[in-house]
């Protein structure tokens, strides 16, 4: 094992800033964009949802 | 033979895509789980670089996977241009997003790791100046496609810009050879040994498979959302979506 303690494991040795910042970056990054995909598939569905709507009345209004 | 045909159909290939997701997502999480796990307890200190020299278990998959999934982007873009399919236009455009953040990272980890060894964040190099430009390509690649309205001629014209720029990756990957880089020469080659300790590049491929399985994964839920956009007008989309929704 390398580290002795936590603590010198979050040191990484004096490069916690640069090892750290690469890290939490990418991983922000990598959880971010799964969640911006999911935004665009659900107002995919609700425009989906809205345009099914609209021809809905459309239909309803061409019966009455 | 099956019928590869079939599945170019954003029909057919929809929920083909809609079950491959969780495999490949899944696999992204324990990959990197692993590969995190080899690069901060099981790889050894660095003699020279002291414990900065980690940060290449994101860096090197980052950059590898920026220009891998350009090649695979402009190769979707080829057969889009040359059979006219739409799915493969559609797959092109869902990796630019992701072949970009992976450029990005490839330029944040480098900076963070340029700046205890070289004592500088950023240098007019070569390799790195290559790379500003890779991540150039991807935005230009998804501004062109939002500037122009018609989705088709978006595609058309996208993907000529994206066979193009293909120009830039030889250039990336060679420039460490060609010119006078402060980047490093390839640790990494096909053709003879890697030169780094084998626990260090062991940990490194783990995350590039990592990054492969994130990519894919990430690529094949966004093309899911494109063709939900794309066919809004076609009837199989809105049948499916009472069932599947």
């Amino acid at each position: 094992m390398t580290w002795g303690s936590a603590a010198e494991f979050f040191a990484m040795g004096g490069y916690a800033p640069y090892v750290w910042g690469s890290y939490v970056v990418t991983a922000l990054c990598l959880i971010v964009e799964p969640l911006v995909v999911r935004a665009r598939r659900r107002a995919a569905l609700a425009q989906l949802a809205a345009l099914e709507g609209a021809a809905r009345r459309t239909a309803n209004e061409a019966a009455a | 033979m099956a019928n590869w045909y079939r599945f170019s159909s954003p029909q057919t290939f929809y929920p083909l895509a809609g079950q491959m997701v969780p495999w490949f997502a899944g696999a992204a999480v324990i990959l990197a789980l692993v590969g995190l796990y080899i690069g901060f307890f099981v790889a050894p200190t660095d003699a020279q670089q002291g414990e900065s020299y980690r940060i290449i278990f994101i860096h090197v998959p980052a950059s590898w996977m920026s220009m891998f999934i350009y090649l695979v982007m402009a190769g979707w873009a080829a057969i889009g241009l040359a059979f006219n399919t739409r799915l493969s236009h559609m797959m092109a455009a869902a990796l630019a997003p992701t072949g970009a953040l992976f450029a990005f990272l490839s330029l944040w980890t480098g900076a963070l790791w340029g700046k205890p060894t070289w004592g500088t964040y950023w240098v007019w190099d070569a390799r790195l100046t290559s790379e500003l430009v890779l991540l150039f390509l991807y935005v230009g690649y998804m501004a062109l496609h939002a500037a122009i309205d018609d989705t088709r001629r978006a595609d058309k014209a996208c993907a000529v810009l994206a066979l193009v720029g293909v120009v830039n990756i030889p250039i990336i990957y060679f420039s460490v050879q060609w010119w006078n880089t402060l980047h490093q020469g390839a640790s990494v080659s096909v053709t003879r040994a890697p030169s780094m300790a084998a626990v260090m590049f062991a940990g490194m491929l783990v995350m590039v498979f990592a990054f492969w399985a994130y990519s894919i994964a990430v690529a094949l839920a966004r093309v899911r959302a494109i063709i939900l956009e794309r066919e809004r007008h076609a009837g199989w989309v809105h049948d499916l979506k009472g069932a599947a929704a």
